[in-house]
């Protein structure tokens, strides 16, 4: 069953004259484990998708289903608790509380969910551990540098059982090498069973990605094509001169 | 991909073999850019010719022949590290000549077009990264000549991307300025004997 679908969702901003068609028909599955990344240039309609998958935003028309469960007959309530047990959310400036400590702001999610304070900082402590940030955990956020800032921000996407990771813009303002590093962290977390929706202009952060779809407008004009094996590249005849 | 200063450089270390200069080759280009050991002894040759290089034992043939590098190889090879490659562009670049003959051809959408060659340039993007996150950790030369492919593709997608926006800002300011017309004006079509006459 596909971690998150969407089903001919479409979004429609305003009315009459000033009426903005952000999302038009859209059909989007991502299985557990898989890596999708949404590439457009603005306005086609990028981060509404995410909003919507996410369900911070519900469509005007078409249907969601995270985990096979269908968003529109879910209480607000239930909606709240899925974003806080089963989605992850990497925002391109981070968003990080500026006066919690990374582990604090990893455990976040899982305290708002009722975890109690002892076992949620465990939790937020492994999930640094796993991202190489052992040693960063007490630091507050203006004490980190910005590639700590953006583990941390994935560290609490992951925290806990969370198997849906939407991220708008991952790599921010970071230079190439941070950049990667995020995309490898995104990458780990799909070998772990963990469904990513990566939405980007940045075609090195696309690349990472099992599938890339291309919005413009509001629509998928076009997606890559299952991958060849990187074998493919090597041993090219008539590559040395 | 200059082989003759490869060999030089290796060659730097100390003196080599024929065959072990091909094999140290391949593993220092992350085995991305295959050398056959013809190409090598040809090469060896030329550089001997040269006085770049001088082999051990005249007499000696084959694998078991020894080369070093001369003084003359050691000082060719410090100004070749240091000479800018020619990075002008080519006179006709096949991508750019296919989008601006696509704005021309009547019934072809140049959006499309591009759509095209985006793809295929992200799913070429997308094999490399694969090679990075399968060998890359363990082989920095591999890592090297990865990122140079990914960073260049990448420049030719930012291009298209570019055109792209450009090509439908043009189409919708001929459009605002000529309200009356009965059909929205063309995008204007760049002269294209004017562009590629610059250079030859």
């Amino acid at each position: 069953m596909s971690m998150l679908e969407l089903r001919g969702v479409t979004k429609v901003y305003g009315q009459g004259d000033t009426v903005v068609n952000a999302l038009r028909g859209i059909d989007l599955s991502v299985e557990p484990g898989a890596m999708v990344a949404v590439m457009g240039p603005s306005g086609s309609g990028k981060s509404t998708l995410l909003t919507i998958a996410g369900s911070l935003e519900e469509p005007t028309e078409g249907e969601v289903l995270i985990d096979g469960a269908l968003l529109r007959q879910m209480s607000r309530s239930a909606k709240a608790r899925l974003r806080r047990r089963s989605i992850g959310y990497v925002f391109q400036d981070f968003n990080l509380l500026p006066g919690l400590t990374a582990v604090e702001n990893v455990a976040l999610p899982l305290e708002l969910d009722g975890i109690s304070g002892r076992r949620a900082r465990a939790a937020g402590k492994r999930a640094l551990d796993d991202l190489g940030l052992s040693n960063r955990a007490d630091r507050f956020p203006d004490q980190l540098s910005g590639g700590e800032r953006q583990r941390v921000a994935i560290a609490r996407a992951v925290v806990g059982d969370r198997r849906l990771l939407l991220a708008d813009e991952p790599s921010g303002a970071l230079d190439s090498v941070n950049g990667e590093a995020v995309m490898r962290l995104v990458h780990e977390a799909c070998k772990r069973g963990v469904a990513a929706v990566v939405v980007t202009h940045d075609a090195q952060l696309a690349s990472w990605a099992d599938r890339v779809m291309f919005l413009r407008d509001g629509y998928v004009v076009d997606q890559t094509a299952p991958q060849a094996g990187p074998e493919s590249l090597l041993s090219t005849p008539g590559q040395t001169q | 991909m200059s082989v003759r200063h490869a060999l030089l450089a290796l060659l730097s270390e100390g003196p080599k073999y024929g065959l072990q200069l091909r094999e140290e080759f391949e593993a220092g280009t992350g085995e991305v850019w295959p050398l056959n050991v013809g190409q090598v002894y040809t090469t060896l040759q030329r550089l001997e010719r040269d006085g770049l290089v001088e082999s051990d034992d005249a007499t000696e043939v084959g694998p078991k022949k020894g080369f070093h590098i001369t003084s003359g190889g050691t000082e060719e090879l410090a100004r070749w590290l240091r000479t800018p490659p020619d990075l002008s562009s080519p006179p006709r670049d096949e991508l750019v000549m296919k989008v601006l003959v696509a704005l021309r051809v009547p019934g072809v959408d140049v959006h499309e077009v591009i759509q095209v060659h985006r793809r295929y340039l992200v799913e070429l993007m997308q094999q490399w990264t694969r090679l990075k996150e399968d060998e890359a950790d363990y082989d920095l030369s591999l890592a090297l000549v990865v990122d140079a492919e990914l960073f260049r593709l990448d420049s030719v997608i930012r291009w298209l991307d570019s055109a792209d926006g450009r090509l439908k800002r043009a189409a919708a300011d001929a459009a605002t300025a000529v309200p009356a017309a009965p059909q929205p004006a063309p995008p204007p079509v760049p002269s294209i004997r004017r562009r590629t006459g610059a250079r030859r």
